[in-house]
């Protein structure tokens, strides 16, 4: 009964601790982004509140809390409600199975540094950032505004565009790996990550969690100098909040899947597993943030011109490809 | 060649980007680090002083009819020698946006801008200036201009008493 | 405890799918529809099938769902909202409870009760490469003349729905 007990806490305390990391890592990602950005453009970026603007996220925080909660009187009242929770809370249920270190012995018993090690890791993944699109559409349809219904139609466009190529490219990782657990597909990058083994999948993945995060250059759902700002014009206060520091879970969410299944999640030499892969999860967030400062937007024509005959052909070319040479070694 | 094209056009910005990152920011950090502002910024409206330390402002309200917004209102007076002079002036600063045509307009080189520009603050009632906010004790730019020393009217000096005027004619003189 | 949840998400499944059709507004019918494929998602991990649990999410919630939802919101076939100033009523919450319960339950299953090593455990438990292999050796031939039929449903819709020429039919003369 006690090991039992002694099993649970260690379980809610992980949960506890990734919760609390995450969201923290989310609130300071968007500093981080605001600081880089503004380096990238010849600015300061925050730097009043607090030393260097530490406290920043805090004081954003107050202000989303406090301000008024905005519901306009034509829009779908419950979906308009529900739609920012949903968008922050798919975003947080993805990260239950990233494996962010190696199994830890802790109190002579072994604790996976995993919250659950699903062994369709990967199909959790791909459903609920499939899932994650819903918030966004609901949102903006529920908002009955013009460019919130905009924003809306293009974020379902761009997601049936993406989804099929990123969900192709995993399909050689799965292949190699021979697993869809993403604890094993760690384990069998020990010696070469598949980034260098497999670099077509690792660019179309790479470009399709771009496009999956909704950031520039993909970012027409939310367009600023389009359509106001998307499927969220009509949002104000804390479920804009929710909408906003959810992108940024998902950009870290999109940073770990990047880095499990093509850098090589925790190996790496000398240090601790865990800060390999904190290290490599936010140079990932670096590039996103480097990619915002560095590309145009496109249009959505050309994401999805894009997406269905550049992408997809090459995905599954690249997935027979390899299916092709995993045989040949095999035999 | 389209594909070289695009990749390069792809790539380049990232290595600019990469480069600003590690340039010094031009940003002025603005209360702690204070810009010089141009010599002909166009900020806070004054009413000037002559040299001899009198209102230049003859209240002739041209800059009133000059100013685009309408935030320029006065009343004009004379006073026992002649002078003519606003009885009160008023600017309201929540309203201007700082053309300078009052400045144009003005005859007698009263109204002028000057560089300072920190106007803000939370009550807008506030930014209406009168008078005696707006009167300095100096010739802003043009310290040398005295407007009624070449009006040819006797209020500085009895007529033909300025420099530059000659003594006036007497018509019953039958003199060339 | 896992007869327990199968009866929950039985009774979110049907409750969903009941208000999916006598639903007015198309998109509210939509989401109760993703709300029972969730649950039905659910129903396949606790019967010991995950793949197909992450299929039915991925495949029908993730991609079919939301083409549906593109589309109505493209032809603007939704009922315009009459705005009502009192806020949602209970009946107006029910999806927010229903998808709740579901979530909840998916939680708890992820975290604590996972059926494979829980006492719970199903008759028969499909891990993804038993899967692949009763699906591409076993019933190989099964499974290709089923695609083949989508393939043939598909160029049949493109037949059907192709542009009509306008010279040949003697019909459209008056458009």
């Amino acid at each position: 009964m006690t090991e039992q007990l002694i099993m649970l806490g260690l379980i809610l305390a992980k949960l506890g601790l990734i919760f609390i990391v995450i969201l923290t890592l989310a609130a300071y990602l968007v500093l981080a982004e605001r600081k880089i950005l503004a380096r990238m453009q010849l600015r300061y970026g925050p730097n009043r509140v607090g030393p260097f603007g530490m406290l920043q996220p805090l004081s954003d925080l107050i202000k989303l809390l406090t301000k008024e909660d905005f519901l306009p009187a034509a829009a779908d009242k419950w979906l308009f409600l529900i739609a920012p929770g949903l968008s922050a809370l798919t975003a947080l249920l993805t990260f239950a199975v990233i494996p962010f270190g190696p199994p830890l012995e802790i109190f002579g018993r072994t604790l996976p540094l995993v919250v659950i090690d699903l062994n369709i890791g990967l199909l959790y993944f791909l459903g609920l950032s499939s899932l994650a699109v819903y918030g966004m559409a609901l949102g903006g349809w529920a908002s009955n505004s013009k460019y919130a219904l905009l924003g809306s139609i293009r974020g379902l466009s761009q997601l049936i565009s993406y989804e099929l190529s990123m969900g192709l490219a995993v399909v050689p990782v799965v292949m190699m790996a021979r697993s869809f657990s993403l604890t094993e597909i760690v384990m069998a990058q020990a010696e070469i990550p598949y980034a260098l083994l497999n670099p077509p999948a690792f660019l179309i993945f790479l470009i399709s969690i771009v496009a999956e995060s909704k950031r520039i250059p993909f970012d027409m759902p939310e367009a600023e100098n389009e359509l106001v700002a998307g499927f969220h014009t009509e949002y104000s206060g804390m479920r804009f909040g929710l909408f906003f520091v959810g992108e940024y879970i998902n950009l870290i969410i999109l940073g770990s899947m990047l880095t499990v299944l093509f850098l090589g999640g925790w190996h790496g030499p000398w240090l601790p597993g865990v800060v390999w892969f904190s290290l490599k999860v936010l140079a990932v967030c670096f590039f996103f943030i480097w990619v915002r400062a560095s590309l145009p937007r496109l249009r959505y024509d050309q994401l999805m011109h894009f997406g269905w005959k550049v992408l997809l052909p090459l995905a599954l070319l690249n997935a027979l490809v390899t299916g092709a040479i995993l045989l040949w070694i095999g035999q | 060649m389209h594909l070289y094209r695009d990749l390069r056009g792809t790539l380049q910005p990232f290595w600019v980007t990469l480069r600003n990152m590690f340039r010094k920011p031009v940003t002025v950090q603005y209360p702690e680090q204070r810009q010089q502002v141009a010599e002909r910024y166009r900020a806070r409206l004054i009413l000037t002083r002559d040299p001899d330390g009198e209102e230049r402002c003859v209240a002739c309200h041209l800059c009133s009819a000059a100013c685009p917004v309408d935030c320029i209102s006065m009343q004009a007076t004379v006073a026992e020698d002649g002078r003519r002079y606003a009885a009160w002036f008023r600017i309201n600063f929540s309203r201007c946006i700082f053309c300078g045509l009052c400045t144009e307009a003005c005859p007698t080189l009263a109204i002028q801008v000057t560089g300072d520009f920190e106007l803000a603050g939370r009550d807008p009632l506030k930014l209406v200036y009168e008078k005696e906010d707006l009167l300095v004790d100096h010739c802003g730019q043009e310290p040398d201009y005295n407007f009624y020393r070449q009006a040819g009217i006797a209020v500085a000096a009895p007529r033909g008493g300025n420099p530059t005027e000659s003594a006036p004619e007497d018509p019953k003189s039958l003199l060339p | 405890m896992a007869t327990w949840m199968f009866y929950i998400l039985g009774a979110i499944t049907v409750v969903a799918t009941l208000l999916a059709i006598t639903q007015r507004n198309p998109v509210h019918a939509v989401i109760y529809l993703v709300n029972s494929f969730f649950a039905l998602a659910l129903l396949f991990f606790l019967l010991g099938a995950p793949l197909v649990a992450a299929w039915e999410v991925i495949i029908y919630a993730g991609a079919i769902m939301v083409l549906f939802l593109f589309i109505i919101m493209m032809l603007e076939i939704a009922p315009g909202v009459e705005a009502d100033r009192y806020g949602p009523n209970w009946l107006q919450w029910l999806p927010i409870l229903l998808l709740a319960a579901a979530l909840g339950i998916c939680t708890l299953l992820l975290t604590g009760l996972d059926p494979v090593g829980s006492n719970g455990v199903p008759h028969w438990y499909a891990s993804p490469r038993d899967f692949g292999y009763a699906l591409f050796k076993e019933y190989a031939l099964a499974i290709e003349v089923v695609s083949f039929q989508l393939l043939f449903a598909a160029v049949g819709a493109f037949y059907v729905g192709r542009p009509e020429r306008k010279s040949k039919s003697p019909a459209g003369g008056d458009r």
